[in-house]
């Protein structure tokens, strides 16, 4: 992954920038200690790092604004962070970047049940989100695994999902309002408390725009009523192929589950090594979760239990606890860390159409066994959305290119099927290269020129989403020295 | 022009030279009738895939939207954002397509809780207004490669570009509907009894309040749960036991009707007046319904989406229209004219005028889509001009 050369003219500006900053905002929300840059050096995509030229922590929108304006003025790139989280390189900064951190802004600024719905900074952390209206009985859907550290400032930006999104919808549908400053430090608002746009959907816009069309410094999300209860149901089977026609023949049946989890053989292993969850060794592991009241709860399982029954399991366990249910989530939610005991791994984040799913893991398996790479597969298989683990040794010179290029075959693979690039993680710098395998000139053109809407000189995160060479006359042409 | 291709879609458009109104089904009103070439997307129909167990349907966008429905209900599934049928009421004819059923984001009761056309639409193929077709999206559920045009295309009523296919995602429909009906509270109350039941975790799919007189001599609070049979009794009984206490009940096609009237806003067709929906915080609702009934220009009310959406019909007058804006605008939201004489649409934008950081970058957008300013010209428009050029002023 390339990053573009800093800019001479911006690195010679530093002291001007540095002074001006600081004339503006309070002592300690800059930074540019080269020890102290060096924790803002990469993201959760830790292969790729450069200190930026400093970092600014503001604590409100109003310093947001006057640094972006500085910025703007200097003509020096800004890459937003919220949490630093990204698996995607979405807040890798360059040499002659500006870093904009939001983690200081984290106040809750209003809670209202009657209308389901909570004002946050966006620097606040998923999971405190759920933790602010918790008591109250509500919870903030998206769920993406980083929950505990991730901003929604950075969801928003990349549109997060999780577990859950069958049910509950990604961070788009959850999304009522963001209060945001452009690149040049003006401050709009879009959306609010109520539904739905009132003119061109701007704000549906925003959410997954990574950070390149302004700086989300507030949002208005919707909260809902927790469900009475969850339950989940473990299901193995002997290939991936019926365990995917179980999925199908489940979602057609009309029961919707809030999650359905699928594991490959590779990956059950590991993790019941890893964690003592005690899964049935087998090829395919589905982990089935619906929600209601106890008798709710039963109704969809006999469903449910009837459809994977069917499909002749080697494995069918349910839960009849809470212990119960946690072991049957244990192994699946320690699948990265059970991984990551074997060796390096690269999580890869396709999305393809859920028939596909036999054919995309046979393939899988075809090309690790040609490349020499083991990967396993977790797989949220109500929707589609794959996360291979390629394992490799960055130890060993050349191996991290080799997994790269392995993932970059699976990538295509899902878009050949009819799927994409990423379903939750975001472009950032990791599929930048790889959206011409997905889009024609024309559609990167068209998405290009909603960027030169919102930031006609491309400052804002400007060589992430689109691949160098495309994106290079509007980042390094005539339209950053005028306006 | 009725293109039966997308290509003979990107040669109409790259070829127009004057204004082009674009037309679906002609269901709604063509709303700033200006000398123009009439753009109907009818030939672009079809169905090109329908998987049930991957829950996804793509068609052409000019496909009636009946004969997706109907396609639809064959595997026992639905289009869960419940589209209006808005013929009765905007006193039209013609077939609603699915473009136009996107390209308007139609909404019915089920959006307070499943969601909007927008959270639907997985992803779209159009035709700007420069002849340059674009792909955005795709056919999956998680998608986020790159940024999201197809959430900019819904609701973007034909100014940015045509539509020619759409990508949605399609829901089971549950055995069971029921509906809780109060009789006789007034807005205030009958509001509060919504949002206490959307708060409650009993899935509430429909929450709607009807003035005394709209269904009948009383005033109607509607709460509707969908589910399986078992789910639904149970469901039934919570909410009889607190937010719905004292309810009667309905089930079935009983129950299937009154959601229709609401979703169709049935109780204004053909009744005079001017039609509008409105957008608030659901709270807000009683507040402004006083404050135009303090204005004396309070008119019948639904309050569907707990008050979160309200449709009014008011006296054509120029007052009505500034009080009802001026109100709105100060809590927050937004109102749409919908319906209203050709000479009141003349001189009333049918959309609320936005602040000007947002209306500049609305107006960017249109130009950067619709360089020429040919694409329903001036409907989307802060103020009421013809084709605009290049950057606003």
């Amino acid at each position: 992954m390339q990053m573009p050369q800093p800019d001479p003219r911006v690195l010679a500006l530093k002291p001007r920038l540095l002074s001006e900053l600081r004339a503006v905002l309070p002592g300690d929300a800059l930074i540019d200690a080269p020890a102290e840059l060096l924790a803002y050096e990469c993201d959760a995509l830790s292969a790729y790092r450069c200190p930026p030229l400093a970092v600014v922590l503001p604590r409100s929108t109003e310093e947001v604004a006057a640094a972006l304006k500085i910025c703007h003025a200097l003509g020096v790139p800004v890459v937003p962070r919220g949490a630093g989280t990204s698996l995607a390189g979405g807040a890798l900064p360059t040499a002659d970047s500006v870093v904009l951190g939001l983690m200081r802004m984290t106040a809750v600024l209003e809670t209202d049940y009657a209308n389901r719905l909570i004002r946050v900074e966006a620097g606040r952390t998923n999971l405190s989100v759920s933790g602010a209206v918790e008591a109250e009985g509500f919870f903030y859907a998206p769920d993406p695994s980083s929950q505990l550290a991730c901003a929604i400032a950075g969801n928003i930006a990349m549109n997060s999902g999780g577990a859950h999104c069958l049910k509950y919808g990604v961070t788009t549908n959850n999304l009522l309002g963001v209060k945001m400053v452009l690149m040049d430090g003006e401050v709009i608002e879009l959306g609010g408390a109520h539904l739905d746009a009132g003119g061109l959907d701007l704000m549906g816009l925003v959410c997954g725009s990574e950070g390149q069309l302004g700086v989300v410094t507030e949002a208005t999300l919707r909260i809902l009523p927790k469900p009475e209860g969850a339950r989940p149901v473990l299901v193995g089977y002997a290939s991936s192929e019926i365990a995917g026609a179980c999925v199908s023949d489940i979602i057609e049946a009309g029961v919707v589950p809030v999650a359905i989890e699928f594991m490959d053989g590779p990956c059950i292993r590991a993790c019941d090594d890893f964690s003592g969850a005690g899964y049935p060794d087998c090829e395919a592991l589905l982990i089935i979760e619906v929600e209601g009241s106890d008798a709710e709860i039963e109704e969809q399982l006999a469903v449910i239990l009837e459809i994977a029954r069917r499909h002749d399991p080697v494995e069918l366990r349910e839960s009849t606890s809470p212990e119960e249910s946690a072991r049957i989530w244990l192994g699946r939610k320690s699948a990265f860390g059970a991984m990551g005991q074997i060796n390096d791994y690269m999580c890869l984040d396709g999305t393809i159409p859920v028939n596909a799913l036999p054919l995309v893991l046979r393939r899988i398996g075809e090309m690790s066994r040609d490349c020499g790479l083991d990967v396993g597969n977790v797989f949220h298989a109500g929707d589609g959305n794959m996360h291979p683990l390629i394992l490799y040794n960055a130890n060993t010179p050349g191996e991290l290119e080799k997994c790269e290029a392995f993932g970059a075959e699976i990538l295509k693979l899902c878009v050949e099927v009819g799927g994409c690039l990423t379903g939750e993680h975001g472009v950032g710098i990791e599929k930048r290269d790889l959206m011409e395998v997905q889009y024609a000139p024309a559609d990167l053109e068209a998405q290009m020129a909603v960027k030169d809407v919102f930031d006609p000189k491309w400052l804002l995160n400007p060589a992430k989403v689109f691949p160098l060479a495309v994106s290079a006359p509007r980042r390094e042409g005539d339209v950053r020295d005028v306006g | 022009m009725r293109p039966e291709s997308e290509s003979q879609l990107v040669e109409a458009l790259r070829d127009a030279g004057g204004p082009v109104e674009v037309r679906g089904g002609g269901t709604r009103l063509a709303w700033r009738p200006v000398a123009s070439d009439v753009l109907e997307t009818g030939g672009l129909s079809g169905v090109r895939l329908y998987e049930p167990g991957a829950q996804t349907l793509v068609a052409g966008a000019g496909t009636p939207l009946a004969e997706i429905e109907a396609l639809l209900a064959e595997k026992g599934q639905r289009l869960a954002f419940e589209p209006m049928e808005a013929r009765a009421l905007m006193g039209t004819s013609g077939t609603a397509t699915l473009g136009g059923v996107i390209a308007a984001n139609v909404s019915g009761p089920r959006r307070v809780q499943a969601g909007a056309a927008r959270d639907f639409l997985l992803g779209v193929r159009f035709v700007d207004g420069a002849g340059r077709l674009v792909s955005n999206g795709g056919r999956v559920m998680k998608n986020v490669t790159g940024y999201d045009l197809v959430k900019m295309m819904a609701g973007s009523w034909g100014t940015l570009g045509v539509l020619s296919e759409v990508s949605l995602k399609v829901l089971a429909k549950p055995p069971v509907e029921c509906t809780l009906i109060l009789r006789g509270l007034d807005g205030a109350a009958g509001v509060a009894r919504l949002c206490a039941a959307m708060g409650t975790p009993y899935d509430v799919t429909g929450t709607a309040h009807l003035d005394a007189g709209l269904a009948g001599e009383d005033s109607l609070t509607l709460v509707r749960i969908e589910g399986l049979p078992g789910s639904v009794a149970h469901r039934r009984r919570a909410l009889l036991e607190g937010a719905c206490a004292g309810c009667d009940s309905v089930e079935g096609e009983e129950s299937a009707a009154l959601w229709r009237a609401v979703r169709d806003v049935t109780p204004f067709a053909g009744r005079t007046g001017a039609v509008w929906q409105v957008s608030v915080k659901p709270t807000d609702a009683p507040r402004l319904l006083t404050a135009l009934e303090a204005a004396n220009l309070r008119g019948p009310a639904i309050c569907d989406w707990s008050g979160g959406r309200l449709w009014l019909l008011l006296e054509e007058s120029a007052a009505a229209a500034v009080a009802l804006r001026t109100e709105v605008a100060a809590l927050g939201g937004h109102a749409t004219l919908m319906r209203a004489s050709e000479d009141y649409r003349a001189g009333v934008p049918m959309f609320q005028p936005q602040a000007p950081g947002v209306a500049r970058l609305a107006e960017r957008l249109r130009a950067t889509f619709d360089p020429r300013g040919l694409l329903n010209p001036g409907l989307m428009a802060q103020t009421p001009v013809g084709p605009s050029v290049g950057e606003p002023a």
